[in-house]
């Protein structure tokens, strides 16, 4: 297999009064080209932010990615000038956002919206300006494609006019007008209710498997990752902490973090309210030098408090951050 | 766009807004003391003349009465007969109201362009020296009132350096085009007289750019946080993250949203520009309406004062549906929100 995105001890971190707010903390993560990675964590675990990096659409008054880097097809994305970045945009990597209704700019029609992502996509693709008409039979049918119906008309109103999921719609619309080799979606569907979210899932589901893109999918669900992707990314305060095969960190959770997230999971057959994982995230401003879950882990070892855990390979393509998998493989 | 009953209901609004201050000007008119007849005859005219100019003006009726005589001449145009000129209050009016009119609306497009390039530059350049430049003209600008800057101005660009005229609308070589629609440029075009519109335009630059100073700034400073403010939002992350050029993100999708608050506020800035304009006119010497109804103030000038209060009222209420118009087209969600509730 052949990497498509390799992200290497990226730090990422937030200006805030007095300081910085050390978010990421050495993200290590690896996509390869058509593989369907899912990423789960709780919030405010830096998920979102680790994307928009990739996109480097994080607002840089408030932000400084302090190293690392980010390779797409073999170059840095960290280091690309505006053509290049463009290029990447229109062509390589769309994100999905959480929330489509602060995703969609209120004051221009989805039409509007839609055809100015179309036509400088074109245009990078193309390298020359495009027909008005083509603009508008693509974006045609990008939306017939995320299955919305009466298209014309659609073009014409403004996101307040819509219902969320159809919101959401029209944002995986933007995100696929013209091909792109990897979609991230940030929990496409964690602002719509159930029935809608499982709709926007599935209709994710099946352009990623048309159109043989890799995917990026954030979600709080282990039971949608599970289901939706082939490997799986733990992230836990700023760092990848597990990773493995969806199948295998199912049968087989390593991570005292993983652990906990599962056993938090609420049960539909009884059993109460799921135990959760006492404790919450660290302060970023001034976080825990070795670990950052072991003020939080029942299992902490002295070591856990003074350096960070690199990852330790367990066989089955299995890894995990913790020094409690230092010598075992298992294989 | 649906625009109809938007435009529908705000014209209602406005006719009722109208009517409030006609009467309000009218009570306040009438109940000051002193006899308007003998105020305009002076203190030695006959009291049988004092008594028939009575008569003739309806003030032996009573004020009910009083104001149906007076509103029925307001809207066919006819305001009365100034105390002080002795002239018909309209015919004073079509003299000086395009004067200021003029004033006002070159204020108002010095106000709209450079209120927003200055935003921009300063939301652009935000926490860089660009910023503090602006940030400190602006609060200059705000402070300072608009006559200290008319006078700053009479002494840097008529007498340190002058390279623009200071008094008056025309320079005193030449010949005023004949008053067609009483706007110094439109005359002079129509005339086809080039050298006087450009000398009119020149005697326009000054005034017009003190009395829009203070709203620049304060504009200026509106438009900046706002952008700002919509800096961070997730639409514009998106529209980066789908390849969408950064000039056409800083120039449409920002900018857009963010000339919602600046428009609201300009409408009432250009509208308050009238007022403004009194002392402004003052020392430029601009034959305008402002100067013309602080002087019927102090002549107590009833006739005169109404009708200037009622034009200035005129104006505020269109105005204002201009820029309501404006804002609907920029902000959706009022357009439409406007359009179910009626």
């Amino acid at each position: 297999m052949e990497p498509l995105l390799e992200v290497q001890n990226l730090h990422v971190w937030y200006r805030v009064y007095g300081g910085y707010s050390k978010v990421l903390n050495g993200v290590n993560f690896l996509v390869n080209k058509g593989e369907r990675v899912g990423l789960v964590g709780e919030a405010g675990c830096g998920k979102t932010t680790t994307m928009k990096t990739i996109l480097r659409i994080l607002p840089d008054q408030v932000s400084k990615i302090a190293q690392g880097k980010i390779l797409f097809n073999g170059q840095d994305i960290l280091q690309m000038n505006g053509n290049a970045l463009q290029r990447i945009r229109s062509q390589g990597i769309a994100m999905i956002f959480q929330d489509p209704t602060a995703a969609l700019n209120p004051v221009f029609t989805v039409g509007e919206q839609l055809s100015d992502v179309i036509r400088f996509s074109l245009r990078s693709i193309a390298q020359r300006k495009v027909e008005k008409k083509s603009i508008k039979q693509v974006a045609m049918q990008a939306l017939k494609d995320v299955s919305m119906p009466d298209q014309e008309r659609i073009l014409g109103t403004y996101p307040i006019q819509l219902s969320g999921g159809m919101r959401q719609r029209v944002c995986i619309s933007m995100a696929i007008t013209t091909k792109r080799e990897l979609l991230i979606a940030d929990e496409p569907g964690t602002s719509l209710d159930v029935t809608i979210q499982d709709q926007i899932l599935r209709l994710l589901h099946e352009l990623v498997k048309q159109q043989n893109t890799s995917i990026i999918l954030i979600t709080h669900s282990l039971g949608v990752a599970r289901e939706m992707t082939d490997r799986i990314y733990v992230m836990y305060a700023g760092t990848m902490v597990e990773t493995a095969k969806a199948d295998e960190l199912f049968a087989n959770p390593l991570h005292p973090y993983t652990l906990g997230l599962l056993a938090s999971v609420p049960k539909l057959t009884g059993g109460g309210i799921a135990k959760g994982i006492p404790g919450r995230l660290p302060d970023y401003r001034n976080p825990p030098p070795g670990c950052r879950f072991s003020p939080r882990c029942p299992r902490a070892m002295p070591v856990c408090e003074f350096s960070p855990p690199p990852f330790f390979d367990v066989g089955y393509e299995h890894k995990v951050a913790c020094y409690l998998f230092q010598e075992s493989r298992n294989d | 766009m649906r625009i109809g009953p938007f435009l529908l209901r705000r014209l209602l609004l406005s006719f009722f807004v109208l009517i409030g201050i006609s009467v309000l000007i009218f009570v306040i008119a009438r109940i000051v003391p002193g006899d308007p007849a003998r105020m305009a005859l002076g203190p030695r005219a006959p009291q049988e003349v004092v008594d028939r100019l009575r008569k003739e003006m309806y003030l032996d009726k009573s004020i009910p009465e009083q104001y149906f005589y007076w509103i029925k001449g307001v809207v066919q145009g006819d305001f009365g007969k100034s105390l002080y000129s002795k002239r018909d209050v309209s015919a004073d009016i079509m003299e000086y109201l395009p004067a200021t009119l003029e004033l006002a609306f070159l204020s108002a497009i010095f106000m709209v362009i450079f209120a927003i390039i200055l935003g921009v530059l300063a939301a652009r350049y935000r926490d860089t020296w660009v910023d503090t430049v602006i940030r400190t003209m602006s609060y200059l600008g705000v402070a300072i009132p608009a006559f200290v800057v008319a006078v700053l101005f009479l002494l840097l660009f008529g007498y340190v350096w002058p390279i623009l005229p200071v008094i008056g609308r025309y320079s005193a070589w030449i010949v005023p085009p004949s008053p067609v629609t009483g706007f110094a440029g439109l005359d002079s075009l129509f005339a086809g007289n080039f050298s006087a519109f450009w000398d009119s335009f020149k005697h326009l630059l000054l005034p017009a750019f003190a009395l829009a100073l203070g709203s620049i700034f304060q504009e200026a400073r509106i438009t900046r946080s706002a952008m700002v403010d919509n800096m961070n939002k997730d639409f514009l992350a998106a529209e980066r993250g789908y390849g969408i050029p950064e000039r056409v993100i800083m120039f449409k999708y920002l900018l857009k949203p963010s000339l919602i608050p600046t428009v609201s506020v300009m409408g009432l800035d250009i509208a308050s520009l009238m007022g403004n304009a009194f002392l402004v006119e003052l020392i430029f010497n601009w034959p305008g309406i402002s100067r013309y109804g602080i002087n019927a103030m102090l002549n107590k000038d009833l006739n005169a004062i109404s009708a200037v209060i009622i034009i200035f009222g005129l104006i505020f209420v269109v105005v204002n549906i201009i820029v309501d118009l404006i804002v609907a087209y920029l902000d959706p969600r009022i357009r439409l929100s406007g359009a179910r509730g009626s």
